[in-house]
């Protein structure tokens, strides 16, 4: 079974679109609340290797990708979800995946998502006085 | 009676710097029970900086990303790129990525074998291993005209051709290093006082390899077989004869006995490539024009594991983003999984295991945190251990 197909079975009607590419890269949206279940599927049941977080500022809205490598199919398995733009806020992982503890930190600061649940949501890559509700990674919308 | 708990932080600052970063350890007398990271220090914001550049202009950008490990991020970039393309380099092209890569395999192993060795007071494996390692930088400034950023990748292809006059000096330089290479191998491997100091420090299971997605030697000396140049193959390396190499102990000693060995498969990989290159000609850029709107992701196997990037396209000539992941940043969060439990002079060799960078474990000090006063310096602490390595050395000969 390919990995297309073993995502369709495993996590049935959660999968709102599948991308595919080319054969080796897999994007799948799903919604913020399905995140923790499709994860767990990808990193247990598919053995896929956690890679990392990247999010994108859309301008209408935060979109975060979770890359996973199934790397026994050298296959890329990236879980796509959108965020409001206006309280972009997702359930954290890291009390399933040790090491999003980090990037989730890093996310925080650079795009201003609030992940539910982080053991310790501070200052990652920026300093500790850097001025609240500045995020870098944001895009200008207001022309400024 | 509760033990004292006192506080080591390690960095953030070293003249060597390449990637500050600090740590604060907690210790209970010898012994480490916590391990917090913190970084930024050197936050330069290439991933911001990238979205203002061409396509072109963000090779150089991220060539600039970590010194040691140079091209590693260009072809990781361009590997995102042509993913994104939807193309393959000119086969040439192939060949002479492979050759920059593994070159650049061997001088950043050979670099962390003579520092590992100076952290244990080994300073003649320190001596030889520096001296080894100069060929190969020369061997860069044959080909590609710099020591260090090399400028060689560029998204469909490479910016220089390989010559046959060059070829035959690279192999010469080659076929020298191997010799010397398998001697200091040897050196290490059978030392047994090495192995005594080395072995079942700072181990790292399987399942804390998949917690913390760790990669590259750290992951494969755990016996985790991983490697992308394996598994999802690029450039030229499923054109060439080599195998990956693993270990099973997951300590010290086996993240070197790893990367001493990937250094003999770097040089088979290299000399195939030149052989598959020499005498012949070929195109070696696939001359990309534009950039269509979508998303691309493109990883590579660096010297310390795998560098991945991610690059988004809206039809400009500019990214609208591009995340980058470099090894460390996955390596370094196991320290809370190989440093607990271990002790203060078993640690400074546990954090070079990974290859960090040295900026890190150059500045360890111990703080009595309820005086303030510094207790043990990080001369302190090559100190003791040195003094541990002298002292297995006793033993091992008596």
């Amino acid at each position: 079974m390919t990995v297309v197909e073993r995502l369709r079975e495993g996590l049935g009607n959660r999968v709102i679109r599948i991308e595919t590419p080319n054969p080796k890269r897999v994007y799948l949206t799903i919604l913020p609340e399905d995140l923790g279940e499709a994860a767990r599927f990808v990193w247990q049941t598919l053995d896929g290797r956690y890679v990392t977080v990247s999010g994108i500022d859309t301008s209408s809205r935060i979109e975060l990708l979770y890359h996973f490598s199934v790397d026994r199919e050298d296959t890329f398995v990236s879980l796509r979800v959108f965020l409001d733009r206006d309280r972009p806020e997702i359930a954290s992982l890291s009390s399933l995946i040790p090491a999003m503890e980090w990037i989730e930190r890093e996310i925080w600061e650079l795009l201003g998502v609030t992940f539910r649940g982080h053991p310790n949501l501070k200052h990652l890559l920026l300093a500790d006085d850097w001025p609240e509700g500045n995020y870098p990674l944001r895009k200008k919308t207001d022309g400024a | 009676m509760a033990r004292r708990r006192v506080v080591i932080p390690i960095g953030p600052f070293h003249p060597l710097i390449e990637e500050p970063e600090y740590f604060a350890l907690s210790c209970e007398g010898e012994t480490v029970v916590d391990v917090e990271w913190q970084a930024g220090y050197m936050h330069r914001g290439i991933e911001k900086i990238s979205e203002s550049l061409h396509w072109d202009q963000v090779t150089f950008a991220v060539e600039r990303i970590c010194g040691i490990c140079s091209t590693s991020h260009p072809i990781a970039y361009c590997n995102a790129v042509e993913d994104l393309l939807g193309i393959e380099p000119p086969v040439r092209a192939r060949y002479i990525r492979s050759v920059v890569a593994e070159l650049e395999r061997l001088h950043s192993h050979l670099l962390w074998v003579g520092l590992a060795g100076h952290f244990l007071g080994y300073n003649t494996v320190f001596m030889w291993a520096w001296k080894y390692r100069e060929p190969i930088l020369d061997a860069f400034e044959l080909i590609t005209g710099n020591r260090q950023h090399y400028a060689m990748m560029k998204v469909g292809g490479v910016r220089r051709d390989i010559e046959d006059d060059d070829n035959l000096r690279l192999k010469k330089i080659l076929a020298d290093a191997r010799g010397k290479i398998e001697m200091l191998t040897a050196a290490v491997l059978d030392d047994p006082v090495l192995a005594a100091r080395l072995k079942g420090v700072g181990v790292l299971t399987p399942q804390d390899i998949k917690n913390y997605g760790a990669v590259g030697p750290t992951a494969r000396a755990s016996g985790v077989d991983i490697d992308v140049r394996r598994d999802s193959p690029y450039a030229a390396y499923h054109l060439v004869e080599w195998k990956v190499i693993t270990g099973s102990a997951g300590d010290v000693f086996d993240k070197a006995v790893v990367r001493l060995l990937e250094c003999k498969e770097s040089i088979r990989i290299i000399e195939q490539c030149l052989d598959a290159i020499r005498g012949t000609k070929g195109e070696i850029d696939a001359k990309v024009r534009e950039i269509p709107p979508g998303e691309g992701i493109g990883h590579h196997e660096a010297p310390r594991g795998e560098v991945f990037h991610y690059v988004r396209s809206n039809g400009t000539n500019r990214p609208v983003r591009h995340k980058v992941r470099a090894p460390s940043y996955v390596n370094i969060p196991t320290f809370r999984a190989s440093c607990i439990g271990q002790t203060v002079s078993d640690v400074a060799i546990i954090l070079a295991a990974v290859d960090p960078c040295y900026c890190c474990t150059e500045r360890v000090q111990v703080y009595n945190r309820k005086t303030g006063r510094k207790e043990l310096g990080f001369d302190d602490l090559l100190r003791l251990s040195r003094e541990k390595t002298g002292l297995i050395a006793r033993e091992v000969r008596r």
